[in-house]
């Protein structure tokens, strides 16, 4: 068989396998975290908000402080100041200070490990959640979200980001009435403006991204001296079989 | 008995011969690398059975450091394989070479099936040759089934609830045989437990066991080539294939680019894109089996579902599983109800290459909408494409019999 058919091949069977699978669909609205993965400062402040506002009442079970201090550069003596307010020593994992049966008796539901929420469900998904809290007196939280609607987990960063109200555009067709989202408007201001909290919320999703896998970033590196190395034996490999096949017609 | 040699007093042996008076090495390895001759007109589409071979190896080897972590057990398997992720040395790469191994393993394996289906490679006398492999095939299914609910996440819960409930569709014992594959009243720990038995004992031993016998008898045999025709009928004097090369070293030192271009593919995915955009491990396999929350969506992994299309394109339960068997089993007849004269697709007529054409687009789009939503306009399409993969198979012998072929030269070209 000639070359071009090959390829021909080759390339359908790669457009099959591109057609990628969606994550679990949400509430519809979706917006991009555009993280940067390589960004060490922003997973260092991903990694100090992650500490403060989530790690009370989420665990991250499979990720070990000692992890985050390897690939973010920080010390023994830094991790311990700054981040591990609920353990003692580095090989610990990040627990949650909240006991999870007392959570689920409070909240109807235990919040989620978040050690793979990232890979679960999608960074983007985890960044329009949180941009995502609305003013919603019908619930028991008083808040409702764009991304996952009835969801039991309060808007806890409000002090950061203050209270906004949703506002919904209304369609009826064949006497069914659907609401679709259309825009936030500000009731409260809270400590950060529009840009800074959106900044914290892309450093924590990073953060999130980034214990999800821990490796991700090193296997880049090493998968390209490996393919250089299998560059290398191809050219030997072709040589070799060219010699040995040289007498056959 | 050890062949006497020809210079008798010579001073003999050495090692080797010590080893051949007891056990037929060079014998063997004669007969099955430096004098077994296969054609010399392989294409890459030969290839496939190596690779094979390779990602079998690659399985058993991860397999095995994957067991000395792994624990079987509805409490501890997510975290274990995590605990593999994250915390064994290395152990990340040999998780994600076994899950890209697998997906591999059937890309390549369909290749493999399509290539015989190409060149008439199951034609006579090479008939047990493709029932070997075919078996070969249901066990890779029944393995990579068993080994995608070890993980113990959402998908491997559910999917494998999905799929084992096919069995309650067989009238009268169905509810039994899906408790005794369960071996409880839901998928549980000891589901768990027993899939792990079956993932890593019985199904691997079944398929070395079966990788050898179909190795045995292609060797027995001869291996086809893309022309279609036996090198075996124009032997030299010394009673050497004409058109033959020797497997070792011609086709070993082919095979071997062949290995490594395939290696850059597969290092490729482990390195760069081990989730495959959620191919290969998907989103929802992230997050801990619950039994008391059903995904979304479930479908199995994609190389199961051109057959899950076909059993979800029927309305009724019972018959969508006995179509969904059928389209499992009719490739094993192929070498019956193939009744061309012509081997290979380069000497056969317009009927037999649409014919197979359809299907391969067929065969494609029935994966692709296994994927999808059972709905709509998927649902129709899935339906079109399953019916042209039964005619494929069932019109066969009609239109391979009166197609027009052409003629096949005496010698590989």
């Amino acid at each position: 068989m000639d070359k071009s058919k090959m390829l021909r091949t080759v390339t359908a069977i790669a457009t099959m396998f591109f057609a990628t699978q969606g994550f679990a669909a949400g509430g519809g609205v979706l917006w991009e975290a555009e993280i940067e993965p390589g960004n060490i400062a922003s997973l260092q402040r991903g990694a100090r908000n992650f500490m403060n506002y989530c790690s009370g009442c989420h665990s991250a079970q499979y990720v070990r402080y000692n992890t985050i201090g390897k690939h973010l550069e920080l010390s023994e003596e830094q991790l311990i100041e700054n981040l591990m307010f609920n353990a003692d020593k580095t090989f610990e994992p990040i627990r949650a200070a909240m006991p999870s049966e007392d959570a689920a008796r409070w909240y109807g539901t235990a919040p989620p490990d978040l050690s793979l929420m990232a890979r679960a469900r999608g960074a983007d998904h985890i960044y329009t959640f949180l941009k995502g809290f609305y003013v919603d007196p019908d619930s028991p939280t008083g808040v409702d979200n764009v991304r996952l609607p009835g969801t039991s987990m309060p808007h806890v960063l409000w002090e950061l980001q203050g209270y906004q109200e949703a506002v919904f555009a209304e369609h009826t067709e064949d006497d069914v009435t659907t609401y679709t989202f259309e825009h936030f408007e500000p009731i409260t201001s809270g400590s950060m403006d529009e840009e800074d909290y959106d900044n914290f919320v892309r450093d924590t999703v990073n953060f999130l991204v980034f214990i999800a896998e821990p490796i991700r970033s090193d296997r880049r590196v090493i998968g390209t001296w490996v393919i250089i190395y299998l560059i290398v034996f191809f050219v030997i490999a072709a040589m070799l079989k060219k010699q040995i096949w040289k007498d056959v017609k | 008995m050890a062949r006497i040699e020809a210079e008798v007093g010579k001073p003999q042996g050495g090692f080797m011969k010590w080893i051949d008076d007891r056990f037929p090495l060079t014998e063997t390895m004669k007969a099955h690398a430096t004098e077994y001759y296969a054609s010399k007109n392989f294409n890459w589409w030969y290839i496939f059975g190596v690779l094979a071979t390779v990602v079998l190896v690659i399985q058993l080897v991860t397999g095995i450091f994957l067991t000395m972590n792994y624990k079987p057990a509805a409490a501890d398997a997510f975290a274990s394989v995590e605990y593999i992720m994250r915390d064994v040395e290395w152990g990340w790469l040999i998780r994600y070479m076994h899950s890209t191994g697998a997906s591999f393993f059937f890309i390549v394996v369909y290749l493999h099936m399509f290539r015989a289906m190409l060149y008439g490679s199951y034609k006579k006398p090479r008939e047990l040759i493709w029932i070997i492999g075919m078996l070969i095939f249901f066990v890779l299914m029944a393995e990579g089934f068993a080994g995608y609910l070890l993980p113990w996440g959402q998908m491997s819960y559910w999917g494998a609830q999905v799929i084992i409930s096919l069995f309650g569709a067989i009238p009268w014992v169905g509810d039994s045989i899906v408790e005794f594959i369960r071996g409880d009243y839901s998928i549980s720990d000891i589901t768990l437990n027993r899939f792990f038995a079956l993932h890593v004992i019985v199904l691997p031993l079944a398929l070395i066991a079966l990788v050898f016998v179909h190795i045995v008898a292609l060797h027995h045999v001869g291996s086809n080539n893309p022309d279609g025709i036996e090198i075996k009928d124009h032997k030299g004097p010394d009673g050497v294939p004409l058109d033959g090369v020797p497997f070792h070293p011609h086709h070993t030192s082919k095979d071997l680019v062949g290995i490594i271009v395939f290696l850059m593919l597969f290092t490729g995915v482990v390195f760069f894109a081990p989730e495959m955009g959620g191919l290969f491990l998907e989103h929802a396999n992230f997050e801990p089996a619950n039994m008391t929350a059903t995904p979304e969506h479930i479908a199995p992994v994609w190389y199961y579902t051109p057959y899950y299309a076909i059993l979800r394109a029927v309305p009724d339960k019972l018959w969508g599983f006995i179509l969904f068997a059928i389209a499992v089993l009719l490739p094993l007849f192929l070498p019956w109800l193939d009744r061309c004269r012509v081997r290979s697709i380069r000497y056969r007529g317009w009927m037999y290459k649409t014919a197979l054409t359809i299907f391969v687009i067929s065969f494609i789009s029935l994966g692709y909408l296994g994927l999808k939503p059972a709905e709509h306009i998927y649902v129709i399409l899935a339906r079109i494409f399953s019916f042209l993969y039964f005619m494929f198979f069932l019109l066969m012998p009609y239109y391979t019999s009166i197609d027009k072929t052409k003629p096949v030269p005496d010698r590989v070209t």
